[in-house]
């Protein structure tokens, strides 16, 4: 089984030969569902190179750098992580809507940005570094 | 550290989220967040996740949001000062003079987010917000990939590799302290506040370690 890491969560995929696998984890791992159009979420699709689709069986390396994310595999290629676009970032931002988030609290309760909709919210970081 | 402002605040429909990048997890956390005896969120964040989302490069920074979900100031130092770069390196003190400045500006700053909640000065209008947003380029993205598989590879066992996806990520995002110092201090404890940083603040010559908030 390979490493999946994306920006928040981890998956656990059979893979080959880099990051190819089953359209069903590549779906569960991206968001992304393959159609004939290429990969869509919403209503939106990205078309893929016929290179990228095999029985279907997804290249999900080559779809993720057609989103233009960066991918970056450890030396064993076991585990990957699948970075956001900088152009979905700065998008995001862009719409001044606060990115939402989950986090846990000190004693592992996950508390999420949005549920404190209503109140002015002060968000600060800090370290013990 | 934002206690007594959130419980001066807190019955004006205001919160405090405070969040730890804290890579080697909360229990490095937990004793200054019980000593902060604090009744707002103090959450842990082991993948920077937050620097991630907001393009944060140094804590502390802030960000503000309003009630509707809005960011009304971009990520920006929230109330520490650079008069630090001057102390004492022996002694690891400030001068009288530059502990006096340190503490106005911070105050300052206190002062602007109690006038953001109880007047909404301070919130800044959707262009100037925007304009004001720091980029996130391809080499961000890709140096938080490279940190997040560090955090990941230094968690299972491969902190040699996990070390150089770090220090691949750092090289990629210069301006970010954050994953300099994280990866100096997942090194060996300490590191981050050692001569290495000190050099490393030496090199910045006439830029800000923490830019003065534009208040």
């Amino acid at each position: 089984m390979t490493v999946v890491l994306t920006p928040t969560a981890e998956y656990k995929v059979s893979t080959r030969d880099g990051l190819w696998m089953s359209a069903a984890d590549a779906e569960k791992v991206t968001g992304w569902a393959l159609k004939p159009e290429g990969m869509c979420r919403d209503e939106r699709c990205v078309p893929l190179p016929a290179s990228a689709v095999k029985g279907g069986d997804v290249d999900v390396e080559a779809f993720w750098q057609r989103l233009g994310g960066p991918v970056i595999a450890s030396r064993d290629g076991d585990a990957w992580a699948l970075g956001a676009p900088a152009d979905e970032r700065n998008a995001a931002l862009e719409g001044l809507q606060a990115p939402d988030f989950t986090l846990p609290d000190v004693d592992s309760k996950p508390r999420t940005l949005s549920e404190l909709r209503g109140k002015k919210v002060f968000l600060a970081t800090w370290a013990s570094w | 550290m934002w206690q007594s402002l959130y419980a001066e605040l807190k019955d004006k429909g205001f919160m405090v989220v405070a969040v730890a990048e804290e890579s080697r997890g909360a229990q490095h956390a937990r004793p200054w967040i019980e000593e902060a005896k604090s009744s707002y969120w103090q959450l842990i964040d082991t993948e920077h996740r937050l620097s991630d989302l907001y393009n944060l490069v140094n804590v502390p920074q802030a960000v503000w949001i309003d009630e509707q979900g809005r960011i009304v100031r971009p990520p920006e130092t929230a109330g520490s000062t650079d008069h630090f770069r001057r102390m004492d390196l022996k002694t690891r003190t400030m001068s009288p003079e530059d502990q006096a400045e340190r503490l106005a500006a911070r105050q300052a700053y206190l002062d602007a987010v109690r006038a953001w909640v109880t007047t909404g000065k301070h919130a800044l209008p959707a262009d100037a917000a925007r304009a004001a947003l720091p980029r996130v380029t391809p080499e961000i993205a890709e140096a938080r990939a490279r940190f997040r598989l560090g955090v990941w590879l230094r968690d299972n066992g491969h902190a040699t590799e996990g070390d150089r996806q770090m220090n691949a990520a750092s090289g990629l995002h210069p301006d970010s302290w954050s994953m300099w110092r994280q990866a100096a201090d997942l090194d060996e404890v300490g590191k981050a506040s050692g001569p290495e940083f000190w050099k490393r603040v030496q090199a910045l010559g006439d830029r800000p370690y923490y830019p003065p908030p534009k208040l």
